[in-house]
């Protein structure tokens, strides 16, 4: 099972250096992600899942680093990338990954898949297929928190594509005319679908909330302890009261925007130069061993737990009925 | 507040919201110049006095996100009252409407909804020209998740608003921008009748008119002068368009033999069309005659005040058209 990695008083009140216990945590939530989205890519192959499957892989130390700054009760919203999202809220694998089967054992009972997927215990909003338009919602969602007057925060997370989508600016302009309280995750993985972000974004990303005196931060998003860092900081500025913070991710995704894409506008050389140098989990394993936190053995019986995860949620996946007929026609409005 | 008072489409509206909002401290409304200019057309005047700066929102002009807003907060469970100025901007809050607020529900599968409101106003009678009177509720509902109302009546405006703020799922909620001013009795006790019922405003025995919102009350008019001729036109209102009580009208059909389907909205592709098929299917063993639709012109509504009345039936039109279908 995924752990949610939020921290506690006694730790918050400590130092921004993560403990060891924490990095182990973190190094085994991203590593769950990684064997979670390979496995499902080679369910996609094997004709399993079907429609649209965007990977996650190469980005993970964001949703885990953004994940540890977060405590119970604050709200997270996401676009169609979402797996590795609900993993790192704590989602159970299984129910994600029959969802992507489109089975009834999935989050949405085999009627979202992939893209629209919900947990109200995890504070999971979704799962929104629209690029661009779960950041009004996230404001929607922050919005709500500031009216109850409960002190907790939304993640809003979007991509380098949705940066450049009209309701984004409007969702900024009413955050920040509002001060209401909303981290706006830019996850740049530096491609929207095909197009780099040199060819589709003018300026700076982080720069995009400055007309509405918006703070933004640029983060390395390849690096959980960094994304951690920033994310702490935003989100003491924004549970204080004083409005919408944007962190801008640079990270990277090394497979295609979906399954079917095969990822021709960019160099196998750039793809493999960021594997080798900048992977976030191989790059935090190195310094877990090099500190003596983690031997080998340890690395072994995460590797085994995580896979074992994997392979139960496969298997789950494959083996649960897909929803009965019937489920045609329900969820569609409430009778009243 | 009991008993039968006489009031204004528009002050049945505000009463609506203010005694829910007085009832359910979840419900807000957010949209353009609601606070403290009290709305374009006055419907929320003095809320703002009464239920705060924090509950009765003035927005950016935003509407995608001002929709976008109202869906998010929605799916925590406060009960937003979003406001689009005229329904003309639904253009810019679609996406919101259609792709987020109409699929949430089915697409989490169940775990969640969208108890919200987009309140708005349509049609024609005030020389707005062609992008701040039209008549776009085929657009939701042809849209599955949505609810769909459109009050004629005063009494309607009240009851069916402060319905649609207990219903667990996205209401799209239309008035019309020149019923604001008309005056008829309100209980807040009494409803009409259900949500989701249509309503027989009056009966008669040769004809079936079916209408909404404004065009209620063309059709009334029509079948008093009909009446003068000595034929008797049964006219429907049917209230909301998502539920869409085909009940009433297949009763009514089926003793008239004759239905004529009337829509301010522009003819083709309109929500008249999809209640014209249903009586044909329906009705089909009982109809003396091809059901008629009668609906605007396939234009964009222009301004001036003869062309503008010339783009949407009226009674003779509608009188027209039924002693077309007599023999």
């Amino acid at each position: 099972m995924a752990t949610t990695r939020r921290r506690t008083k006694a730790q918050e009140a400590q130092s921004n250096r993560p403990s060891a216990d924490e990095l182990l945590g973190y190094y085994r939530d991203m590593l769950l992600i990684r064997r979670f989205e390979e496995k499902a890519g080679q369910l996609y192959g094997m004709g399993l899942i079907g429609g649209f499957c965007h990977l996650y892989i190469g980005q993970e130390a964001v949703v885990v680093g953004i994940q540890a700054a977060l405590e119970q009760g604050d709200t997270i919203i996401t676009s169609y990338r979402d797996h590795g999202h609900m993993l790192a809220a704590g989602m159970d694998a299984k129910g994600v990954m029959a969802e992507l089967t489109g089975r009834r054992g999935g989050y949405s009972k085999g009627k979202g898949g992939s893209m629209h997927m919900f947990s109200r215990e995890k504070n999971f909003y979704g799962g929104h297929g629209i690029v661009g338009a779960q950041v009004p919602l996230g404001t929607g969602l922050a919005f709500a928190h500031k009216y109850r007057g409960d002190r907790k925060v939304n993640a809003c997370y979007l991509g380098d594509g949705a940066v450049n989508q009209g309701q984004v600016y409007e969702s900024f302009n009413m955050a920040a005319l509002w001060k209401l309280p909303v981290i706006y995750v830019i996850e740049n993985n530096r491609y929207a679908m095909g197009t780099s972000q040199a060819r589709a974004s003018a300026g700076e990303l982080y720069q995009r909330g400055s007309a509405y005196g918006i703070p933004g931060r640029v983060v390395d998003g390849m690096n959980v302890v960094s994304v951690r860092e920033a994310a702490e900081e935003a989100v003491a500025h924004v549970r204080g009261g004083n409005g919408p913070m944007i962190l801008e991710m640079k990270t990277y995704r090394y497979r295609g925007h979906s399954m079917s894409d095969p990822a021709k506008y960019r160099s196998k050389e750039e793809v493999n130069k960021m594997r080798s140098e900048m992977d976030p989990i191989d790059n935090l394993k190195r310094i877990l061993v090099e500190q003596g936190v983690i031997d080998e053995e340890r690395l072994k019986t995460i590797d085994r737990e995580v896979k074992e995860i994997v392979t139960e949620a496969a298997e789950f996946a494959t083996q649960n009925p897909e929803p009965d007929p019937s489920e045609l026609w329900t969820d569609v409005l409430i009778e009243a | 507040m009991t008993g039968m008072s006489e009031t204004t489409y528009r002050d049945a509206l505000r009463q609506a919201l203010d005694d829910a909002m007085g009832a359910d401290s979840t419900i807000v409304v957010l949209g353009e110049e609601v606070g403290r200019y009290g709305g374009a057309y006055g419907v929320t005047k003095g809320l703002i006095e009464r239920h705060g700066a924090d509950r009765v929102i003035d927005a950016p002009i935003s509407e995608a996100a001002i929709v976008g807003a109202a869906v998010g907060a929605a799916m925590t469970g406060l009960r937003p009252v979003a406001e689009l100025m005229y329904v003309d901007f639904l253009g810019l809050a679609m996406d919101q409407l259609a792709n987020q607020a109409a699929k949430i529900r089915y697409m989490f599968g169940g775990q969640v909804g969208v108890p919200m409101v987009l309140r708005t106003q349509g049609g024609t009678g005030r020389s707005a020209g062609a992008q701040h009177s039209q008549s776009l509720e085929a657009w939701s509902v042809h849209t599955p998740g949505l609810r769909v109302a459109m009050p004629a009546t005063v009494s309607d405006a009240y009851h069916l608003l402060r319905h649609a703020l207990t219903l667990p799922d996205p209401v799209v909620f239309i008035e019309h921008k020149a019923l604001y001013t008309r005056k008829g009795g309100l209980d807040p006790a009494a409803p009409d009748a259900p949500w989701g019922r249509a309503v027989v405003r009056r009966p008669g025995r040769n004809v079936t008119l079916v209408a909404y919102s404004r065009m209620v009350h063309s059709a009334l008019e029509a079948a008093a002068a009909l009446a003068e001729a000595g034929i008797e036109a049964e006219v429907i209102d049917l209230r909301t368009l998502n539920p869409l009580d085909m009940e009433t009208v297949a009763a009514s059909v089926t003793r008239t033999g004759r239905a004529v389907v009337v829509s301010e909205a522009c003819l083709t592709g309109g929500v008249a069309a999809e209640i014209a098929a249903r009586i044909q299917e329906d009705c089909f063993d009982w109809l003396e005659e091809p059901v008629i639709r009668v609906a605007g012109e396939d234009v964009p509504i222009p301004v001036s005040p003869g062309l503008e009345a010339a783009s949407i039936p009226g009674a003779p039109l509608i009188a027209d058209a039924v002693r077309m279908m007599l023999p």
